[in-house]
């Protein structure tokens, strides 16, 4: 392991022992504070079962370990390794589609003997990194060719998830890597264009879709269409949310969750529970937390060296507020029902480790800086 | 890379990267105050309104299913239809332990590793405050067993529902199918909003091919539940569409004559109306009974069926390809006078083989002495393979291929049914994509006899026939008679659908050649005179086939059919139409190594058309009985 970017003392506080491992002590009490909030809410979401918390703080535990692990990491490494693991996970990615699980009629899963886990998850995480590294070393604002080239490392992956069908990921491996491009300096009117391009893509998209996605379009424009699907799920959410009030019902005196009219109340609607129990201040709470989260990602963005750095920390970032806005605006009936759990707060393994990890890179970013003169 | 490096302007990257971290975040800050307004208006503005609800939310809406249509035949008697059954629904959430309480129900009620294994699978789809049986029709013993010790069983209920039944069974299996446990892969193919709340969805036959009409659309009813989530009573409900109703062209008296005709052979009967191409009959046989299928067949059963030798789940007379042997010597025939290939009344010397220039390689007719000096007529009557070797040398492959293509063979008919195949019309281009090698002459003189690399389903040879018998004025081969919508009780008639005519430069050329067809019953050199020919109530066309499935060595005597092993022998077919100048009836018959087609297939044919006709007759008869009674005096 490198260690010779800083000079170390031998820790003697918590502190100094913090520093030593490369931790980013303001990033660790943030992810703390939501991770331990999250499994207290996962408690009362799931009817007060020990079995679930105690699985998830598992994951927890395994995702903390991870994160730190990674955060030892020089960041140039990710640089070099983000393309191989990139085509890593498009293999894994085909071979999910040719002999991967059909779990409810979708093709995600990939049982590998130990272990069965999502290709897509790691798709998600490294796609912003390759275009990151790809930008790397050349001169931004990018041009069109190299605009293209980052347009293909999004695309591709995601023509595969959406072969999966699984639009929710698509729409979030999309996000990843169109951040790194934004960052990368993606010239406004090209933005704008892409935006009214996609605006007039839409009724395409539209003929493309599978009937149940096309249901879930329909089903939020209109939630009482469907009072027995999708429908019933934002309708007894939003009652979730709107009975909370101000302060609350309180923990664990939920009733929405507890009398099973909100389903899927411990993964991808733990939310709508947060918002019963805790009411308007605590959601605000949890805004503040998530927030500084993205702040302090931000800030190390700013603060690091190289273009990789700067690219992979900002978009890591705002994927990571971009997932929650997907989730809390669905749960809320902002945005159309898609698969994305809320980050640090659904049930679920791999969305909880991958995003640990791509913590640990922001800390391995942040305290990998050589002095510079100034 | 070295020269992009070069153009690298670190200060003016590290503002621009500055400017877009401050458009992210003002971006971030308005999402943020998007949500937050959004949760405010929520919760502080609407508050009132979701407490009220969430207080008074004892309501919970649930699915009703809708009734699946009854399928009849053409007359109105019953193929398919739905009868009532109880069966045993759990409902997970309320329960503690799920394998506990299945193992106390399997005390009281029958409950094997099929339901358990099917139980658990659906059971992970569902969510779980929905219902999923765990036993489908219970006897009523095991009703009664059930209620009287319902106290022991919270999260148990007995629903009462209906049930698939196929009261002709294994007559008709093959044309009406079946239905089934819906599957994860069923899901994927349908709209699942109609699917929530069934249990099952057509597998097979009309069941699978009209599932949309069949199936009716699923309706709902909002309940009010106690705090654990019991229905307590209904207030208000949508109720379910059923499916509609099919009215089959089949006729099921004709259905069962033409099985019963088949006996214990291998075979398949195919009758058409060539007036509209409604298919009267069609029997596949060994068959088996479509009921086993309903409440997931057995493992026992099921294999016995898979590994059953004569593979009774085939469908022979949509699925198999048989080689049609003489029984397209007609087609051919038309194709040569049109194309001029052969004087109609010009004989030809036929000894009994021909050899090609270069080669000698002899090719046999099937009567080893010859047929001598014949004429067209003489060898569609007698199946003259000579005749047909030396019409076939002036046609040409490439027009055997395009008269057969005229005439329906190596294309689906596209007949409403499921998993039809296309059979093999062989051509130069097929030749050289399917075998990689150029088109022998010698070929083509086998498949001018319909054997070698052709082959053709019942149905494309009962079509065939109704273009024959219409004169190439034939209609699509469907199923579908009308269907009656359940709201209204309107029934509408599916209209039958032209197939693309054929037209001959010489209308005369139809009149020889299906005169020659009649001779081949009513001459007395005819090739099936003596099977089919007897005591003729009508005059009828028909032509025989046998289709080689062992080829002979050059010099090998044809051996006796008995002696031939089974599966070595000849598949034996017929066409026919009657009456000839009025056709009702257009037949196919296909005995898989039945032997001769004349003995064989020829008389299941005339048996099937003298039934058809003898009721057409009969129904006649007590029409203007019933006309004159009803007149007044």
């Amino acid at each position: 392991m490198s260690m010779t970017t800083t000079a170390r003392d031998t820790p003697s506080t918590l502190s100094g022992w913090l520093i030593h491992w490369r931790i980013d002590i303001q990033l660790l009490a943030a992810l703390c504070s939501c991770t331990l909030l999250g499994l207290f809410v996962l408690y009362s979401a799931s009817g007060q079962s020990d079995t679930l918390v105690i699985n998830q703080a598992i994951r927890l535990g395994i995702g903390l370990v991870g994160m730190i692990v990674v955060a030892q990491i020089p960041p140039h490494w990710f640089r070099t390794a983000a393309p191989w693991i990139y085509v890593i996970g498009l293999v894994l990615l085909i071979a999910t589609l040719v002999l991967g699980d059909a779990a409810m009629g979708a093709r995600r899963w990939l049982d590998i003997g130990v272990v069965r886990f999502q290709p897509s998850e790691i798709i998600k995480l490294v796609v912003p990194l390759t275009v990151a590294a790809y930008f790397h070393e050349r001169a931004l604002p990018p041009r069109l060719p190299q605009v293209l080239v980052a347009a293909l490392i999004i695309g591709v992956p995601v023509a595969l998830v959406v072969k999966q069908p699984d639009l929710g990921t698509a729409i979030l491996i999309i996000a990843g890597g169109g951040f790194a491009l934004f960052f990368a300096g993606l010239r406004w009117r090209v933005i704008i264009l892409l935006i009214v391009l996609a605006a007039a893509a839409a009724p395409l998209l539209w003929f493309n879709m599978h009937a149940y996605q096309q249901q879930r379009v329909l089903t939020f424009l209109n939630p009482a269409s469907d009072p027995l699907g999708a429908g019933y799920h934002i309708t007894q959410s939003k009652i979730a949310i709107g009975s909370g009030g101000l302060f609350g019902k309180g923990w664990l005196n939920g009733t929405q969750a507890h009398l099973n009219f909100l389903p899927e109340a411990d993964t991808d609607f733990i939310f709508a529970v947060f918002s019963e129990e805790n009411g308007l201040f605590g959601v605000l709470g949890l805004m503040a937390i998530y927030c500084f989260i993205v702040a302090r990602g931000l800030f190390i963005a700013v603060k690091s060296q190289d273009t990789f750095q700067r690219l992979a920390a900002a978009s890591l970032s705002m994927t990571f507020f971009f997932y929650a806005f997907v989730n809390m605006g669905m749960v809320a009936g902002l945005l159309p029902v898609v698969g994305v759990p809320l980050p640090l707060f659904s049930y679920g393994g791999t969305s909880m480790v991958m995003l640990l990890a791509s913590f640990g890179i922001l800390m391995s970013i942040h305290t990998h800086r050589k002095l510079l003169a100034t | 890379m070295a020269v992009d490096d070069a153009l690298k302007n670190h200060a003016a990257e590290r503002r621009l990267f500055l400017a877009r971290t401050i458009a992210a975040s003002l971006v971030l800050l308005i999402l943020i105050g998007l949500l937050i307004a959004r949760v405010m208006y929520l919760q502080v503005f609407q508050h009132g309104y979701y407490e009220t609800q969430s207080k008074d939310n004892r309501m919970r809406a649930e699915v009703v299913p809708p009734v699946r249509g009854l399928i009849f035949d053409r007359d109105g008697v019953l193929l398919a239809n739905n009868q009532p059954a109880y069966r045993l629904d759990i409902v997970p959430e309320q329960i503690a332990n799920l394998a506990d309480t299945i193992k106390r129900l399997g005390q009281i009620v029958s409950i094997s590793d099929a339901d358990k294994s099917r139980f658990y699978s659906r059971e992970r789809q569902t969510p779980s405050f929905r219902g999923t049986p765990i036993r489908l029709s219970l006897t009523q013993p095991e009703v009664a067993r059930f209620e009287v010790n319902r106290e022991q069983f919270p999260g148990v209920d007995i629903r009462a529902g209906l049930t698939r039944t196929y009261p002709e069974g294994r007559y008709a299996a093959h044309v009406v199918g079946y239905v089934g446990g819906i599957t994860e892969r069923d899901l994927r193919e349908v709209d699942n909003k109609r699917y929530r709340g069934s249990s099952h969805i057509g597998k097979a036959g009309v069941e699978l091919s009209y599932e949309s009409l069949l199936h009716g659309y699923p309706g709902s009813r909002v309940v009010e539940t106690n705090a654990s989530g019991r229905a307590l009573r209904q207030l208000e409900v949508h109720p379910p569409q059923a499916g509609d109703s099919l009215y089959l062209t089949l006729d099921s008296k004709l259905q069962k004559t033409a099985f019963q005709a088949l006996g214990d052979k291998d075979g398949a009967v195919v009758a058409l109306n060539p007036k509209n191409g409604g298919i009267l009959a069609m029997a596949s046989t060994p068959s088996y009974n479509p009921n086993l299928f309903v409440d997931g067949i057995s493992q026992a059963n099921y294999s016995r069926l898979l590994n059953d030798p004569h593979n009774p789940l085939f469908n022979r007379a949509l699925q198999g390809q048989y080689p049609p042997g003489s029984t397209i010597k007609p087609v051919m025939a038309i194709g040569a006078l049109e194309t001029g290939a052969i004087q109609p009344d010009k004989k030809v010397w036929c000894p009994g083989y021909i050899t090609l220039p270069g080669s000698d390689h002899r090719y046999r007719d099937w009567k080893r002495s010859g047929q001598g000096w014949i004429d067209l007529t003489q060898a569609i009557e007698r199946s003259s393979d000579v005749y047909f070797y030396k019409l076939g040398m002036k046609l040409g492959i490439d027009n055997i291929h395009s008269y057969g293509t005229m005439f329906g063979l190596g294309k689906k008919t596209g007949v409403d049914l499921p998993r039809e195949n296309a059979g093999i019309l062989p051509s130069r281009a097929w030749k050289h994509a399917h075998r990689h090698r150029p088109w022998y002459p010698g070929e083509t003189l086998i498949t001018v006899i319909g054997q070698g690399y052709m082959s053709t389903t019942p149905l494309q040879l009962a079509l065939m026939a109704s273009e024959l018998a219409e004169r190439g004025h034939a209609y699509r081969p469907h199923i579908l008679k009308a269907r009656r919508d359940p709201k209204t009780g309107l029934v509408t008639a599916e209209k039958p659908e032209p197939l693309p005519p054929i037209e001959l430069k010489d209308k005369r050329h139809w009149d020889i050649v299906i005169n020659a067809m009649k001779g081949v019953v009513n001459n007395p050199h005819g090739t099936a005179h003596r099977y089919v020919g007897h005591n003729l109530k009508y005059p009828i066309a028909g032509k025989s086939g046998s289709a080689q499935v062992a080829g002979l060595a050059q010099n090998e005597v044809a051996p006796d059919l008995d002696s031939i092993p089974w599966r070595l022998r000849e598949h034996a077919l017929f066409i026919a139409f009657a009456p000839i100048d009025d056709p009702k009836i257009a037949v196919a018959v296909v005995v898989e190594h039945g032997g001769g087609g004349s003995s064989v297939a020829g008389p299941i044919a005339r048996r099937v058309i003298d039934a058809y006709l003898d009721e057409q007759a009969a129904n006649r008869a007590s029409a203007t009985l019933q006309a004159s009674n009803q007149s007044p005096p």
